[in-house]
């Protein structure tokens, strides 16, 4: 297999802080084919114009140097026949041989040798060589970059073999040859350049890092008119970094890939573990030969790939196969078959999902199809035509079709798959499919004889609960802290939730703390950022699921009845009771086993080593006497018994058992008193623990309810409430990655570790990422033995009760804050004072705490250089421009403290940010004498959407998209009904008093290329603007960020982990995330290697403080600075930690109006407070002998680390990987030098809209015009909208600008178009139509001539009307998922949408003349929908969680609903609203009216309000307050 | 947290005092107790801060901020609200060994940071405290904790107030032998003669708690003087280490004209004969009765005196105050979550406006000389108004001002201008090594002195200062002292 570094095709080697592993791509994906399965040359030319049609789904840096594309084809016999003859042999007949292309290193020496081996090795194999040939190509077009790594690409052909009676058995062959030749040329060296990127009778792929419209030019093979297939599969590239690498282009041997595999690095570990037990019949002795089966180097479409192959080759159909890799949420479905589920639940038991956002369109030459993941999160569109062609892409309107000739329009649905049968000449959907393949086997049988459900398993003698004083010992040798009882196992116990905080964690890392950590803390959770989403595990639960199985797998490749006996756990986390099944089980294959996990104390560390090896020996042991439940216990723990870290045993054994090839033989259960918090138990699944049961916690519950502290519950409900809690937890942990399954989450190590040693990871945490070494295994000994000190002390001189803690909350006793009273107060005191020499005080408390190892920064310091006088380092004004605040939204904070924090940034020349709540328009014209302004430079477009409108984003000099947020990226966030004042909905255009929810992801980013897509919708929405992303720290976001680069966003924002929040899962506060230091480091880094440093600003943020902390982030590579907490604090703000409760007692995060009135900061503070950092950052310069800033930025050489050897744990940190600096040559630019090509000046808007509509945009006249659109033309509307919003605040009389257009609009038709601008379809359009409308109308409709029935095809894609806020949308079709998603304001008439429709929304009026996908109205908090239940079975599909339905009865209303209807008929000529309104008098009972309660709350509070008398304002206030007062009131959930 | 939003909803409440014209009719406590529903209201308002200041005990300007002792105050306020006591005295004795004392004598530098104070007033943390403690001796909850196992190890503890006790509890938890000598006759040193009985109750509180450490196993040798009946070397070889704590008795005094007239005397004089004389009824003492009384010092301690003399019956009381009287409310140089400087009646003073009508302060004033009658006995103090200004020299004082000379009557005058530090003799004895000041030599958080073994804690080493600070201080010696004696150690 490839190593990074031999190829040299491949990525550069790991360096510095950057590693090859995190690269991502994203693509557009499309497919042509017959249906009958008539060949033809012009299936390849259509193919070849998808591509092109998709190119700006690829990324492009360097002329003419794209990320890669390619074609797959079956395999053209009667090309080849020709070609081979011009080659100067002879091939067989169609059937009789098989074909490779070859990539090999162009030039050198390599080639007579490969090409011998080869021969020999495939003479071995049975396949002899026909004969070779050099692949003409015309590579004049390709970029430098493309160049110097091209490959000459070679074809071979081979015999048949003797023995393959059918084509599959031939491919199985081939299979083999291809992965013994790979080993032989490849690994031995002989060509690192070797790759076949296809080797089949079936298929052949031509690829390369081309742009699409290279393909064809390229492979010159591709023109001749000879070259005939019935079908295409092509692939647009778009990776996140600009290295050159060819293999790395799709399509792969048997899919095509678009999307994101999260769950990688478990289906790898998974599958080597299950390597070892492959045997099958269809390969024999061959068997062997293609072990390593997974070419772990590989991206993960190449891995998907190599396991998809094998399961096919193994002898399951390739639907079958796509089945079991990416299976459809199955557990909880409403509407499932039964044998479909069977065959689900069944499969889970061989393997686990594949998981992640994937539309994969997949063929084996045969015939192709295409699955699209379970969240749907990959858009995939198809036509299909009268002359029997059927068109899929990324994207709708990709190959120009004759509207006549157009049979249908459809859209692959979530979970979904489609085949083409060129035999029976059909689409087979996926009912079928899927029923046919699930009907093969009795399923349903064998679970029911063989798959144990674990309630069904005899009792055993559960443990009793013991008393307080024997568990107070313990609890303190587990390290538990009163804190830990009190604010973190209580929710969970008494409210079945996670506890929630806020403002962010400022102690120092495990590694830097001078308190023994548990080992949980040592690692960092990943999670989802612009290359994949993270997923909405509450509002879409339908997709996720808790269920795991434990016991002995059988043989992956050989599957049978009792391949699924296995013992069927709901949740992981066992309850006491459950455990003694366990424990006692000796029935069926089942045999469980007891090892002890602790250790002599005394031994220290060498003890505890010695332990691991013998807990691993005896389960070697055990294994083989057929043992496969091993129960790790550390019930054991006594006064000579310490026990080993949880964390260690579990992850010790797993990868123990994967080495020696037996980890699918046995499961790991552990029970343990050490965990008891939801990263705790994340970390133990994510490294491989099948089930936990842990008693202390429950001991803890049942103690703490004896003593009063957790009240009205009892111990089974607490239990049970605890369960439940964590088990949620974990699963919210796993959708932040964008894992939905608690069997995929086990084992994927979805985690960074920070601050442990190499030796420690490598020997038990295999693969994770540790980048500054740090504590090794004697210092986690260490604290091992002095928490099992605590409980068992030598001598017993403590008061008996718990620690304090002070992890949360600040403690004396408890761990270190770097903002404690005594920073606190000098702070404020300073900026009060406006005392320079005070603010010194303050600083230099922050820098000697810092020093005292509390961060990353603390542990380095300058270099001695030669000092510059101050007065020629640039002023303090100019380094100021550079400061900007951070998020922080209007809601979230008060009125008073945003607005102050708004003055004082525009009053020294910084920026302030709006945070994701909006911003009152008011803001943007006030002014007072001294000419302050309120308006906030910076305007964040966050997921929530909440008050973006064209107005908005016309009002700002720079526009961020947040795509994390550092206390807790990869979450959403909720603001309860309670919350929503007038005022603060208002400017978020909601309800006051209705719950507001933010989605984790942006329903318009799942990936790179989408992020590219609203970089550039919002630069059409205001051209100043700058455009700038939020990235969170975490390991692979310099890789993120070189994609964002490519994406052309003008900023990127790094942010640590440990950035301030209003409230957010503690768990998400403390254990999500690395601090800013890495990412930084990591992104200038990465960015250099890329050649992108000089195309983008880098900011960095996280707990700033002092100057000193923006001097070291500008010298690891930043060149803008953000303050957030720090400038709270100058305002009054002393860190309470309540942001989330509403009762900030300083006015600073609250909206009740009493505390409001409480508020005493001054912009002058915070004013004051950026002047001292600026000031401190000059005479650092100075002394730095640096007179700009930028000349600091990167200059990592005037940094050295220094020795921690006061430390008895970070002494083991190495920081050179943070201050590497990667050898590029002097061409490559330090910092942002360079203006991102936006490709505006091409858009339609600029070339000719603006121009045509100019009387309406300058004096509002009107403007009608007919023009032709094609997908190529995106975000149309935009620019036109802006400035017509730049000069209208209010927009334009209604329909001033009427436009016709004919064809398929490209994506973000009619983005954030305002009040005035018609935008009329007649074709079809993509996603995100009418994204963000801010009053504007959009109107599609199918062509005339059209022949299908328009209400049952597809018209428009998915997330149409993603955070509009007013306007109409009328669509006479169907549109895709997340229809309307957070719409606050549009009415919209449509007639059949996909899943999740009308998800979050909280205004504004859905009409669906037509049916719903599932998961209707999640999250649906205010708004009104209106679906015409035909079949009356709407309620199964809608998520009533926070919905009721209901008969239409009021008269008005009835009316309001048919005016409605009427304007979609008259605008689309709609037969299906022509036919509703006709029959109006029985159509109308079959409406189902969806009402949000909590916006049925309010509008009736609204009403009695109003009958009281009440008008305007006054109305909605005292709505609001009747309203907050009903404890009835639901939120979100 | 218990309730989030009861600072919002419950105003600050203490418990009533008794009536002063009642409560001077005896030696009893003054303080009430609030009933427990009403204390939960209380409790309730703390605010559970992310950052607590009241417990933080940071040296701000010089001045306490928060608790020196970090007492856990969020956590058994909650516990408070949520009605369980005996969960909160565990936390409560977590950092304190005697709340009983804190809770009825410290000036509660905890409320003057609570966070709450910024804008409302703050929690009632003192009197919660005293509340707990009070409470688990009535329930019986405060029993002898005796050490599973003894070290073997002995210490002796010189001198039994705030931090020789505290230190003599914490050694001895820790299993080590612990011998505490007192040169007064009963043990509890300030606690026990400088503090008067309506403050805090010798028999009922202080007694009882020392009553309780000789069941845990701590010696107590009272009557004893090291230097004289034991020699310093003697001790230095019975005893494996030593702990001073013998705290800062020598007060200032005040080199005036007439100083040497009878029926001036010092303040701590003044109080300690009469607590004994309350105790032991026989007992002589300095008495008030029928006296002008002129106390000179504004602080606790003259406080005391006025209470004193009112209890015996005083004619007047005038207590002079060289500094200017504090203002209503913060002023703009004294920030939260400093130490509050502002203007309040304390028990004395109110006892003298309940009785006489007002405050018996008087402010930017100080004595010039001192008046004798014929039999040498005082018969008035010659009184100036000053105001506080730099000198000629540029030196910030207080400056005389010309034409506001007064004379005030007295028969008694009460010196209680504050300490200057420990006695020497017993120091010179040891032979222990001083600062400056005349303190002994050691640094906070180690006190260690230049003897090996010898540690010192409380007034003794920082000067006078509260006494919970000496029990910081007491703790923090005998931690140190484990550690010296043992390699390791785990006390807080």
């Amino acid at each position: 297999m490839t190593s990074p570094g031999l190829s040299p095709n491949g990525l550069p080697p790991a360096q510095g802080l950057y590693d090859p592993r995190h690269e991502h791509d994203a693509c557009g994906v499309g497919f042509v084919c017959h249906m009958k399965g008539k060949k033809s040359h012009s299936i390849v030319a259509n193919a070849l114009q998808i591509l092109e049609n998709l190119d700006h789904r690829g990324a492009c840096v360097e002329e003419n140097t794209g990320d890669g594309a390619g074609i797959l084809m079956q395999k053209p016999h009667t090309f080849l026949v020709k070609a081979a003859k011009e080659a100067g042999f002879e091939l067989p007949e169609a059937g009789q041989y098989g074909v490779a292309n070859v990539f090999t290193t162009r030039g050198g020496d390599s080639w007579e040798k490969a090409k011998e081996t080869f021969a020999k090795v495939a003479a071995e194999e049975g396949m002899p060589v026909i004969g070779w040939r050099d692949l003409p190509v015309n590579n004049s077009t390709l970029g430098k970059s493309a160049k110097a790594s091209e490959p000459l690409v070679r074809q071979v052909f081979v015999k048949r073999h003797a023995s393959s009676k059918t084509d599959l058995e031939f491919e199985r062959k081939l299979y083999v040859l291809r992965k013994v030749a790979h080993t032989a040329i490849r690994v031995g060296k002989i060509d690192l350049s070797w790759y076949a990127p296809s080797m089949s009778c079936r298929t052949l792929v031509y690829k390369g890092m081309l742009t699409p419209i290279q393909v064809g030019e390229y492979f010159l093979d591709l023109q001749d008119e000879a070259m005939e297939s019935a079908l295409a599969l092509v692939h647009s590239r778009f990776s996140t970094n600009t290295f050159p690498n060819w293999e790395r282009s799709h399509p792969y041997r048997y899919i095509a890939h678009n999307g994101e595999i999260n769950t990688l690095r478990g289906n790898i570990n998974w599958m080597l573990a299950r390597q070892s037990l492959f045997a099958s019949e269809l390969f024999g002795d061959d068997i062997n030969k293609i072990k390593p089966v997974i070419n772990i180097d590989g991206s993960d479409s190449t891995i998907f790939d190599n396991c998809l192959e094998l399961l096919v080759l193994s002898g399951r159909s390739l639907p079958h196969a796509m089945m079991m890799m990416i299976p459809e949420p199955w557990s909880g479905h409403e509407s499932m078959s039964e044998a479909k589920k069977a065959f689900y639940e069944y499969h889970s038991c061989l393997m686990e999902p594949w998981d992640g956002p994937a539309s994969v369109a997949f063929t084996d030459g045969t015939m192709m199809g295409a699955t699209l993941d379970r969240n749907g999160l990959r858009p995939s569109r198809y036509y299909v035509t009268h002359d029997d062609l059927v068109i899929m892409g990324s994207e709708a309107g990709v190959l120009p079709v004759d509207p006549a000739n157009v049979k249908l329009k459809g859209r692959l649905q979530p979970g979904k798959m489609f085949i083409v049968n060129m035999e029976e000449g059909r689409i087979v959907p996926d009912d079928e499919i899927k029923e046919k393949i699930s009907m093969e086997k009795p399923y349903r049988e064998w679970l029911d004889k063989n798959l144990v459900k674990l309630a069904d398993i005899a009792d055993g003698a559960p443990a009793p609960l013991p008393d307080h004083e024997t568990m107070l010992k313990r609890q303190q040798a587990f390290g538990y802290t009163w804190e830990d009882l009190r604010l973190l196992m209580v929710p969970m116990a008494r409210d079945g939730v996670e506890a929630i905080g806020s403002m962010g964690t400022d102690i120092p890392i495990a590694a830097l703390s001078s308190k023994a950590k548990l080992l949980y803390d040592y690692f960092k959770q990943l999670f989802a950022q612009v290359t994949n989403p993270p997923i909405d595990c509450i509002r879409e639960e339908i997709v996720t699921s808790p269920l795991t199985t434990i016991g002995r797998e059988g043989n992956l490749l050989d599957p049978k009845p009792e391949s699924c006996h296995l013992i069927e756990l709901k949740t992981p986390i066992l309850s006491n009771e459950e455990l003694a099944k366990l424990k006692a089980i000796a029935s069926g294959q089942f045999a469980s086993a007891t090892l002890d996990i602790t250790f002599d104390p005394k031994l220290g560390a060498a003890g505890l080593e010695a332990a691991m090896d013998a807990l691993c020996a005896q389960a070697d042991d055990l294994v083989k006497q057929g043992r496969n439940i091993l129960i790790l216990t550390d019930r054991a723990i006594s006064v000579t018994k310490a026990p080993i870290p949880a964390l260690l045993a579990v992850g010790g054994l797993h990868h123990h058992l994967i080495k020696q090839g037996t980890r699918t033989m046995c499961d790991i259960v552990l029970e343990s008193g050490e965990p008891r918090e939801v990263h705790h138990f994340c970390t133990l699944i994510g490294f491989g623990c099948g089930a936990i049961n842990p008693y202390l916690a429950f001991e803890t519950l049942d103690d703490m309810i004896r003593q009063g502290l957790l009240v009205n519950v009892d111990h089974k409900k607490a239990v049970y409430n605890f369960i439940k809690a964590a088990t949620k937890g974990v699963i919210k942990v796993a959708s932040k990655i964008g894992i939905s399954t608690m069997q995929s989450y086990r084992g994927a190590q979805i985690f960074e570790a920070v601050g442990l040693s190499r030796s420690v990871v490598d020997k038990y945490f295999t693969s994770t990422a540790t980048r500054v070494e740090g504590s090794d295994i004697k210092i986690i000994a260490e604290e091992c033995i002095q928490r099992h000190m605590r409980g068992f002390p030598d001598r017993d001189s403590q008061v008996h009760a718990l620690d304090v803690g002070g992890d949360y909350q600040w403690r004396k006793e408890g761990e270190a804050h770097l903002f404690n009273p005594l920073t606190i107060h000098t702070l404020q005191k300073a900026v009060r004072t406006g005392n320079f020499d005070t603010f010194k005080q303050y600083t230099s408390l922050v820098n000697t705490q810092v020093k005292q190892f509390y961060t990353l920064r603390g542990l380095l310091d300058f270099k001695g250089q030669t000092p510059v006088p101050i007065e020629e380092v640039e002023t303090v004004d100019t380094i100021m421009k550079r400061f900007k605040t951070g998020a922080m939204s209007y809601g979230s904070i008060s009125g008073e403290a945003h607005e102050a924090m708004a003055i004082a940034m525009n009053r020294i020349g910084g920026k302030s940010n709006t945070g994701e709540g909006g911003e009152d328009p008011a803001r943007y014209t006030w002014t007072n004498e001294k000419g302050d302004s309120k308006n906030s430079a910076i305007k964040q477009v966050a997921s929530g959407r909440f008050g973006v409108t064209s107005l908005y984003l016309s009002q700002a000099k720079e526009i961020q998209i947040k795509m994390a947020q550092g206390a807790k990226p990869g979450e959403g966030g909720q603001l309860p009904g309670s919350k929503v004042y007038p005022w603060i909905a208002k400017v978020r255009g909601s309800t006051p008093g209705v719950g507001l929810i933010s989605p984790p992801p942006h329903h318009d980013i799942y990936s790179i290329e989408d992020l590219a897509q609203l970089i550039h919708d919002l630069k059409n929405a205001n051209r100043e603007a700058r455009i700038s992303v939020k990235l969170v720290s975490e390991v692979g976001v310099g890789t993120i960020a070189a994609g964002v680069a490519k994406a052309h966003s003008d900023v990127v924002l790094i942010s640590g982990y440990d950035g301030g929040t209003g409230a957010s899962p503690q768990t998400s506060v403390k254990h999500a995330g690395i601090p800013w230091e890495l990412g930084l480091a990591e992104t200038h880094q990465t960015l250099l290697l890329n050649n992108l440093r000089s195309k983008i600003v880098v900011e960095a943020d996280g707990q700033m403080k002092t100057g000193r902390d923006v001097v070291i982030a500008a010298l690891l590579g930043a060149e803008e600075f953000g303050f957030a907490t720090a400038p709270l604090v100058t305002l009054g703000c002393i860190m309470m930690r309540v942001c989330h409760l509403n009762t900030c007692p300083v006015g600073v995060a609250t909206q009740n109006p009493e505390l409001r009135a409480k508020f005493s900061g001054d912009p002058e503070h915070a004013a004051n407070f950026m002047r001292f950092i600026a000031q401190e950052v000059r005479e650092l310069m100075a002394e730095l002998g640096f007179r700009k800033l930028e000349d600091m930025v990167g200059r990592t050489d005037v940094l050295e680390a220094r020795q921690a050897v006061d430390h008895w744990k970070a002494r083991g940190i190495d920081l050179s990987k943070l201050l590497y600096s990667p050898p590029v040559g002097p061409e490559v630019g330090r910092f942002c030098t360079q203006k991102q090509d936006h490709g505006i000046e091409k858009s339609m808007d600029i070339t000719k809209l603006l121009d045509l509509c100019k009387p309406a945009i300058e004096n509002g006249e009107k403007v009608n015009a007919t023009l032709s659109i094609r997908n190529v033309n995106r975000t149309v509307g935009t620019i036109l909208g802006h400035e017509i919003t730049r000069r209208h605040w209010q927009g334009l009389p209604d329909d001033t600008v009427h436009l016709h257009f004919n064809g398929t609009a490209g994506q973000s038709f009619g983005a954030f178009i305002p009040k005035g601008v018609t935008l009329e379809i007649e074709g079809d359009a993509n996603d995100y139509v009418g994204k963000g409308m801010s009053g504007g109308r959009i109107i599609v409709y199918p062509p005339a001539g059209s022949t299908f029935v328009a209400e049952e095809n597809i018209i428009a894609g998915n997330t149409a009307l993603y955070g509009a806020t007013a306007g109409e949308l009328f669509l006479r079709g169907m549109a895709g998922e997340r229809f309307a998603v957070r719409n606050s304001g549009v009415d919209t008439v449509v007639e059949g949408v996909g899943d999740h429709g009308c998800e979050y929304m909280t205004g504004g009026r859905v009409v669906v003349l037509g049916t719903t996908g599932r998961n209707f109205a999640a999250g649906m908090s205010g708004g009104i929908a209106y679906v015409l239940d035909e079949k009356g079975d709407f309620a199964t599909r809608c998520n009533t969680t926070m919905v009721d339905l209901f008969k239409l009865e009021d008269k008005e209303e009835i009316e309001a609903l048919y005016d409605l209807i009427k304007k979609h008929a008259d605008a689309t000529k709609s037969q299906k609203a022509f036919k509703v309104l006709a029959l109006w008098e029985q159509t109308l009972p079959q409406f189902v009216k969806v009402l949000p309660r909590d916006y049925a709350r309010v509008l009736k509070a609204l009403k009695k309000a109003q009958d009281d008398g009440l008008t305007g304002d006054d109305a909605l206030i005292a709505a609001f307050e009747s309203n907050s007062k009903d404890v009835a009131r639901v939120g979100g959930g | 947290m218990g309730k989030p939003t009861g600072f919002i909803e419950f105003t600050r409440e203490l418990p009533a005092d008794r009536d002063p014209l009642e409560r001077i009719k005896d030696w009893k406590e003054f303080h009430l107790h609030l009933p427990e529903d009403s204390l939960k209201k209380q409790g309730a308002r703390c605010m559970d801060c992310g950052i607590p200041f009241c417990h933080s005990g940071s040296l701000i300007s010089g001045m306490a901020s928060g608790c020196p002792i970090n007492n856990l105050i969020p956590e058994w306020n909650d516990l408070i609200f949520r009605g369980l006591w005996k969960e909160a005295l565990d936390r409560l004795h977590k950092t304190n060994n005697f709340p009983e004392f804190t809770g009825r004598v410290c000036p509660a530098p905890c409320e003057g940071s609570c966070v709450l104070g910024i804008n409302d007033p703050p929690v009632t943390i003192k009197n919660i405290e005293v509340s707990i403690i009070d409470k688990g001796w009535e329930e019986g909850w405060v029993v002898p904790q005796t050490p599973e196992r003894r070290t073997g190890k002995t210490v002796a503890v010189i001198g039994s107030g705030p931090a020789g006790l505290s230190a003599a509890a914490q050694l001895n938890k820790a299993g080590h032998t612990v011998t505490v000598f007192e040169r007064a006759d009963r043990p509890g040193g300030l606690l026990m003669y400088g503090i008067p009985n309506m403050k805090l109750d010798k028999k009922e509180v202080v007694l009882r708690r020392v009553k309780l450490l000789e069941d845990e196993g701590v010696t107590f040798k009272c009557s004893v003087n090291i230097g004289t009946d034991i020699t310093a070397e003697q001790l230095r070889k019975d005893f494996d280490a030593i702990i001073v704590a013998t705290g800062a008795t020598k007060p200032r005094d005040l080199p005036i004209p007439g100083r040497e007239l009878k029926g001036i005397h010092f303040a701590m004089d003044f109080l300690t004969a009469n607590t004994k004389a309350v105790l032991d009824p026989s007992g002589k003492y300095i008495t008030a009765d029928g006296k002008d009384v002129v106390i000179i010092g504004g602080g606790d301690t003259g406080t005391d005196c006025v209470g004193t003399s009112i209890r015996h019956g005083c004619t007047t009381v005038t207590q002079l105050e060289i500094m200017a009287k504090p203002p209503l409310k913060r002023a703009a140089n004294n920030p939260w979550p400093e130490w509050p400087k502002v203007y309040n009646m304390d028990y004395g003073q109110q006892e003298a406006a309940a009785k006489f009508g007002d405050d018996p302060r008087v402010y930017l004033t100080t004595a010039t000389h001192f008046e004798g009658d014929e039999d040498g006995n005082v018969k008035a103090v010659h009184v100036v108004n000053v105001e506080w200004k730099k000198d000629e020299k540029g030196n910030f004082g207080p400056q005389k001002i010309a034409g506001t000379e007064k004379v005030l009557p007295a028969q008694l005058v009460l010196l209680a201008m504050g300490f200057l530090g420990p006695e020497q003799p017993l120091l010179d004895a040891l032979n222990v090594e001083r600062d400056p000041r005349s303190n002994i030599k050691a640094e906070h958080e180690k006190y260690t002195t230049s003897l090996p073994g010898v540690f010192a804690a409380g007034d003794c080493r920082r000067g006078q200062s509260l006494v919970v600070w000496a029990f910081n201080e007491g703790r923090g010696a005998a931690r140190e002292c484990d550690r010296f004696l043992m390699g390791a150690t785990s006390l807080p």
